[in-house]
Formats: structure tokens, sequence, C-alpha cells
């Protein structure tokens, strides 16, 4: 196969007030791609090439290449993760495309994500919202015997479901309000699905949500753009869920205590 | 090289307690005077990180990814082993303890193995209480699957990704940790060097990939969590940025390396498809309690597998091993595949490759009970190769997945370093010479949750809090060593890739100290990387700077300790007379299995660096069973 790719090319960090800083789509020209190649080896492949001219190599994020890690990022033709749904750019293959096409590559677009260099950026935002409360406050060596807590399942299967999230960013790429609401939905929804969740559903809504809006990420406007982005087909039924414990939290609870939600740890 | 295995004295069900017992304590208002760094963020590592955090410690954290949820570990797929014996079929901390002795071909420490045991009960308390959404039943309560190398069903699991369920759980608990403030979470920052003061590890020193800043961290205690060594072999099931520099240049340092070529070839990977392949994808060991592996019982059979009709199939595991069958330990599998290959009995068009057939499965289950329980997998396997598993068999073949060989450590999980600990893969501790499916998960997080949070502290306890900083001379030291390192590789400005080489490094190590190895192939292996490694400090080309995210430069540190390991590799498979688990050489064996020789090869190797791989010394640890009796492992 011959391709012709469009490169985002960005040498320094963005910043609040340079997002852009020199970015520029670039063009190459690649001969030589079986379509048995996944994405990211086309890349690999245009790398080695771009070196040997003495170019620097394109700067991506990878990893696992198995589609669970969550490392690869890429907006390929304006779809995070490209044409295939339910597939990360790691597992979509070049058969995928056309013999001669031209394809463009960038990084996903959002505030809450600046670009590192090329097409890597920043996601350390959503640490940021996983620590404000995206767990249960148990300590190491604390439990019961794990049958003691019967969970029916139908619940186990919902929370599975959710908890299948790779936090890889595809649905704040995809969303033109870069809600990161399907994400922050989902550790909700899994949670909220166990009787061990439970305990803490209502400090654990409120302070998940605050965290996502004080790191930039912007409101849900039912597009529904993220669920079909999603490479792990999280449903757009945790954001409603969400929503529900959000809600439930502002109906039920006394004014937030100024205590630190977790225990002291 | 002093080896001592500080192996508790009692019966081996007492060990662990007695352990804990003599253990010194620290008190609960000393021990936030103690930093402790941890270096990797998967189950070991983030385990550690957040159980350390919560007894009190100081914890910095570092990890290579740019999120502590994207290691490894969470790529792992079928399940986690644990003696809860919810099934009533007969499992017991004992039978775990035997499965995983025998299973490791006697080449395990018997005490740590039986802790090893003890301790998995209380991983799935653990990992339930934090939510991980393990497979249930109707009635609510936790489902079971088989796996190889065991007649009892104590394999728990979630779908296919328990890896990923499980991290998630050991990660949220950090994160916890993080938010609160016990714990300082280093991403993207990848650790170049350990600093030893006075003999004991006080210290690392990392690399910021976004800044290219080489700083110091000084501390108590160090404890490694840095996974396998998989990718010497360039194509592996690892991830791509997998590595060994850690625990590589700790053995620089003066760490023992033990049983380096203990190396796991697992069975069920889908097989190469060209020269491009960047990595190998692990089907799960789970697929073999449904899934049937067969090849044509005539070479050259190039009929479509439907076209063959029943008795024109050779379902080689349940022929050779009537009593295990498809759940034949991994070591066992992955020569039996080689072997049908070998005859000319391999499918697909490179006939490297065998059925693993699900028809028997859905003919008698439906396909919506197979989809329940491997749908991902499945999904996975058509998106890679563009074939449908329900209809026509997977193709799979044999691609290295672990390694049991690793830092040396003690009981305590001590390397020869004075506070250098290591944990989960990286340590050569549990698994012998091959591992059971289903135990790394376990070791990883039994290491991390409940072993280093006792045995830290037994070392703690005899230090002076903060009696070390990193004014001392040896941090700067360090620093400029790699510095110095960085310098060079991107001063060489050469004609070859990184990945040039280390794919013909990868070549080397498969083709000679891959599945099979033998005396010969092994030297010829050894000549070879010593060149390789030499055209490497010449003509290697790294662009850029140090000053900036440079992927290049990452992977060529990287590479350039895979070329000195993978000497030391070759080495121990040499001196290793013997075939056990893993490790096949050709001169010891019978029609295909392994042949031990106890008499002379009962022991760990552990590797003392000695400035050049070549010129290591080899140190052994004596093993012994007094629970498992030697015998020759038979799974027919």
């Amino acid at each position: 196969m011959k391709l012709t790719l469009h490169i985002w090319r960005q040498s320094k960090r963005s910043t609040a007030a340079d997002f852009q800083q020199d970015g520029r789509m670039a063009r190459y020209e690649l001969d030589g791609v079986s379509p048995d190649m996944s994405f990211l080896e086309m890349l690999d492949v245009l790398n080695e090439q771009l070196i040997k001219k003495g170019e620097e190599p394109v700067v991506f994020d990878h990893d696992c290449r198995e589609g669970i890690c969550g490392s690869c990022s890429l907006m390929i033709d304006g779809e995070p993760h490209g044409p295939q749904s339910g597939t990360t750019t790691c597992q979509l293959h070049m058969r995928s495309f056309r013999d001669g096409a031209e394809i463009w590559i960038e990084p996903w677009r959002a505030k809450a994500f600046p670009v590192v260099k090329d097409l890597m950026v920043d996601r350390s935002a959503f640490d940021r919202v996983v620590q404000a409360g995206a767990f249960i406050s148990v300590n190491t060596g604390a439990p019961q015997d794990a049958n003691a807590i019967p969970v029916p399942k139908a619940d186990a299967d919902r929370a599975f479901d959710a908890a299948t999230c790779i936090g890889c960013g595809a649905c704040v790429a995809a969303c033109k309000n870069a809600s990161a609401m399907l994400f922050v939905g989902a550790k909700v929804s899994h949670f909220a699905h166990l009787p061990q969740g439970r305990v803490e559903r209502e400090a654990r809504a409120r302070n998940l949500v605050a965290a996502m809006d004080k790191e930039g990420f912007g409101n849900c406007t039912n597009q529904n753009e993220c669920e079909a982005a999603c490479p792990k087909e999280i449903p757009v039924r945790v954001i409603a869920e969400m929503n529900r414990e959000f809600l439930r939290a502002k109906a039920v609870e006394e004014p937030p205590s100024k205590k630190r939600v977790g225990g002291d740890g | 090289m002093k080896l001592d295995s500080k192996i508790p004295s009692g019966a081996i069900h007492e060990k662990w307690s007695n352990r804990k017992f003599e253990l010194k304590l620290v008190n609960p208002a000393n021990k936030r005077k103690y930093k402790v760094l941890v270096v990797g963020s998967g189950l070991a590592g983030a385990s550690a990180a957040a159980s350390l955090a919560e007894l009190g410690y100081q914890v910095e954290c570092f990890c290579f990814q740019d999120s502590p949820r994207r290691a490894h570990s969470i790529a792992a797929q079928g399940g986690i082993n644990a003696a809860k014996n919810y099934r009533n079929d007969g499992d017991s901390v004992y039978r775990l303890f035997y499965d995983t002795v025998k299973g490791g071909d006697f080449r395990a420490r018997e005490a740590n193995v039986h802790r090893l045991a003890e301790l998995s009960v209380n991983i799935i308390d653990q990992a339930v209480a934090q939510g991980v959404p393990f497979a249930r039943e109707y009635g609510g309560l936790l489902d079971n699957r088989s796996f190889g190398g065991a007649q009892v069903s104590r394999t728990f699991y979630a779908r296919g990704q328990t890896g990923q369920q499980l991290l998630l759980g050991a990660y949220s608990a950090l994160s916890r940790q993080i938010g609160l403030k016990a714990v300082k979470m280093f991403p993207r920052t990848e650790m170049l060097d350990v600093v030893v003061v006075d003999g004991h590890a006080k210290g690392i020193v990392v690399r910021d990939l976004q800044t290219g800043e080489i700083r110091t961290h000084a501390a108590d205690a160090v404890v490694l969590c840095t996974g396998g060594y998989g990718n010497v072999f360039y194509l592996s099931t690892n991830a791509k940025n997998c590595n060994v520099t850690a625990t590589w240049r700790a053995h620089r340092r003066g760490a023992g390396f033990a049983n380096p070529c203990y190396t796991q070839i697992h069975p069920t990977c889908i097989p190469v498809s060209g020269d491009h392949q960047s990595k190998l994808t692990l089907m799960s060991e789970s697929l073999r309690n449904d899934g049937r592996v067969w090849v044509p019982l005539k070479p050259g059979d190039k009929r479509k597998a439907a076209d063959i009709p029943d008795n024109e199939r050779d379902y080689y595991l349940e022929r050779k091993y009537p009593s295990f069958g498809n759940l034949a330990p991994r070591d066992i599998a992955s020569r039996a595949a080689m072997t049908v290959c070998d005859e000319g009995r391999g499918i697909g068009d490179t006939g490297l490759g065998v059925y693993l057939d699900f028809r028997d499965s859905i003919q008698r289950l439906g396909k919506d009970a197979i989809a329940a329980r491997y749908g991902n997998l499945f999904h996975m396997y058509a998106k890679i190769t563009a074939e449908d598993p329900y209809s026509q068999p997977m193709r799979i073949f044999p691609a290295v997945h672990y390694t049991m060989g690793g830092l040396w450590v003690d009981y305590d999980l001590q390397s020869t370093i004075p506070g250098l600990f290591v944990c989960g893969e990286a340590n050569f501790s549990d698994h012998g010479a091959n591992r059971l499916g289903a135990s790394a998960l376990m070791q990883g997080l039994a290491d991390g949750y409940f072993v280093i949070p006792y045995t830290i502290g037994g070392y703690l306890a005899g230090q002076k809090p903060g009696s070390v900083d990193g004014k001392r001379p040896e941090f700067a030291q360090a620093a400029a060593s790699v510095a110095e390192m960085t310098k060079r590789l991107l001063g060489i400005r050469g004609k070859r890739t990184v990945d040039d080489f280390h794919r013909t490094l990868g070549k080397i190590m498969w083709s000679k100290c891959g599945m099979a190895r033998s005396e010969k192939g092994l030297k010829e292996a050894i000549a070879s990387i010593q060149g390789l490694r030499a055209d490497f400090w010449k003509d290697v080309c790294v662009l850029g700077d140090g000053m900036n995210v440079n992927q290049s430069l990452e992977k060529a540190g990287r590479v350039a300790d895979f070329l000195e390991f993978g000497e030391l590799m070759c080495r121990d498979a040499l001196e290793r007379r013997e075939s056990c688990g893993g490790h096949f050489r050709e001169e010891w064996q019978d029609d295909g299995e392994a042949r031990r020789d106890d008499q002379n090869f009962c022991h760990a190797a552990v590797w003392e660096h000695k400035g050049d791989p070549k010129d290591a010394v080899r140190h052994q640890e004596q093993l012994h069973f007094e629970n498992v009796h030697l015998a020759v492992r038979s799974y027919k």
C-alpha cells in the first residue's frame, strides 16, 4: 500500500497562553505498507525512514499494543482511534484503509490535555480526577472474606461494563465540549453498582464532579459522540447514572464536612 | 557474594508466621520519618506503594508511563489463583503450594512458594473490598475457572481482563494515597541507576522523560517493581516499553541476578504475520478450558480445518497428556507445539502454528455461553487476524511471555544490596523454572500488599531515618554517569536505528536461547551478541537532544542494557547443563521431555557483576525440598 500522511508536529509543550506553539501539519509519503500492519506499526515504519533521513521521528504514546493499556491516542481523519468502532489505534489495521489513501493524524485536542510533543498529550487530569474519589476507602489487610459480600450478577455485570474503561481519553477528544463525563461516569457507575461502593457514594459523586470541573473539562450536551468513539464501548447510561448519583448526593447530604473524604490513610 | 536466604525456622506452614514475629517493628510515630522509593506501578509497585503509605511511611513512586494505571500488569487476561476452595473440589493452601513447586519443576524455594499460597486467599478478599468486579454466579458469589497445571478450579477472573481490573484496584488504592499526599507520584520518569552508599541502597537516579532532567532521589530504602525482561527477544507479549534497565543497573551496582535463562514461552499467542511485526499478542490460557489444540495427522496437509475429519486430526495434548489434556502446563504445551511443527504438521502459510478449536464446546454449550466467557478475546483475535474464531479455529503459536529469572532476593525480598528490595516479576523468587498460569498476578500482589509491608520494617528498624541525604558524593557521581551515557548515545550519530539493533538481538535470542538451547548455539549467540554490542556503540543513530521528549534515546538506553543482559542470559543457559521447566537443553531430554539433573543443578544460579557480562561470576543457592519431594514432573 502507498499512503500520504499528514501528521501534527509540535516541538514544544502547549501552555495556556500558547496552546499551538510551533505546531503544524507535515506531509509524508509512505510506500510498502502491508495491510496486515497495525496503524502503529505503520508509524514505526515511517519513523525508521525518518531517522535514516536524519529527521527526528514522530512522537506518540503507545505501550501494550493490544488495546488495554490506554496509552495510544490518535485522532485519525477526525475520529479518535480512527474509523473502526470499538477499537484502539493499536488494534486498528491498515486493511481498514484503501491503497493510496490520504490520512490526517492529530493529537487529542482538549484544553485539559495539553500537547507534550507531536502526537503525545498530557492526560494527568484523569489521574487527578481519580485521586479525588474514584476508589473505595479500604486499607490493605482489613477486609472480610470475599464471599461475605454477595453481589447480584446483574449488578456485577453492570459494574464490570463501566469498569472496562481504559482511560485513553477518546471520549474527551470526541466531544465538542471536551467533556470527561463518560470517563467520570464510568468510575461513578462502577462503584455505584457494588455494595462495597455505596458507603461513600455521595462524597464520591460530589468530589469527582468538582475535580472534573476544576480540570477544565466541559459539560455534556447529550450528543453521545463519546459513546461512539469509546474503544471499550462504554454506554452513555453511565453519564445518566453519574447525574443521578450527583443529584442524590445533593438531595440527601448535609453540607460537606471540612474533613477530607477517604479517611486518614 | 553472600547468599543468605534467611528461610525462617519451623514447619513449612509456620515459617511465615514465625518470620513475621521475628521481624522488628517500626512504631507508628517513627514510620513517617522513613522514606521509601517504589519504582514501577504495576500490580507489585502500586500495591506496595499504597500499602506502605497506609502504614505511614513517606513514599515516592515512579513509572515511565504517563499514568500509573498503564503498567503492563494491565494486559494480563486469564485470572488469578487463590486457594479458597470455593468449588469444594479438594483445593487447599498445601495443594496450591504443591502444584506451584511441581509446576516450577523443583527450581523454586519451598518456603517462598508456601507463603505465596497462604497469601493467595487474602488477595481475593482485598480485591473484592476494593470493588474489583470479578466474575460472579447467579447466587452473587464468586465464580472460578481452571488453568494449566492444576486439577482444581481455583482461578478467579474478570472476563478476559483480570489484569486490568486488579491493576485498577491497586491503582485506586494508590490514587487514594496520592490524593492524601501520602504518596508522591512521578509519572513519565524512568529510573536509570541505584545509588549505593556505604553498601546500602539509599536512592535512585531518574530521568524526567518530558524535560530530560536527570535527578536523584534519596531515601531509606528502595523497592524495585519493574517487571520482567521478555523484550530481550524483541518480539514478546510484553508491552513495547517493558525493559530490563532498572534491574540490570541494580545488578551493575552489586545486586545478584538469578536464573536469567528461565524464560516462559507461552503456548497460545497469535502467530507472527510479517517482518513489520512489533509485538506478539497473547490469547489467554483460559481458552484451553474450552478450546481443543490440534494439528493434522499427516505432514503437509493443507486442507482447510473444517475439511479435515476428526480421524485425521491429532489432538496431541489430549493424546500425550491424558490426565491434564489441553490444560498441560505452559512449558510442556509450548514444546509439544514446537515438536508437531518440526514434524511438518504445523498449520497456516508459515507452518508455524497449531489450531485452538472451539467447535466442540460451541456445539455443547452454545455460541452465547462461549461469547460470555471469552467474548473480548475472540473480538481481539478477529481484529488482528481478520478471521472469525466462532466459525474457524484460532491459529496459535508459542511466544515469549514471562521471565521467571530476576534479581535474587532472600525470604524478605531483599536483594544482595541491603535496602534494595525487589517485588513481582522483577525478582526470581516463586516460580522456579516455569510459572503456572494465573500465578503472576498472585505473586505481584502478594509481594506488594502482604510481604513487603512487613519485611521492609525489619530492615528499616535497624536504620536511622534520613541517615543519608542527597548531598553525599555518591549521588552526584551516579547522576554524572547517567548523564555521561546519555551524552554518549546522542553523540554516536551512526547509520543504524535502535529498533534495527533490537530486532537483530531478538532474532539471535529467539533462535539460540528460545524454545530449545544447545551448547553450540549458545556459544554462537554469545559471540554474536558481543559483536552486535560493539557495533551498537559505534553505529547507533539517536537523533535530537536529551532535553526534551526523546523516545529514541529512551529506547537506546534500554537496548544497550539488553545487549549486555542477553549475553548473561546465554551464559546462564550454557552453564545450566540440564533441562528444567522453560529451560530446554537439547542435550538433556527424553523424547522431548525435559531431563533434570538434580544431582548437579538443584540450585538457583546467581550472577555477580564484574564489569562485563563475560566476567560475571556464578554463585549458587542450594534448594532443599523437604515437603514436595523431588520427582520427575509428569502430567500424563
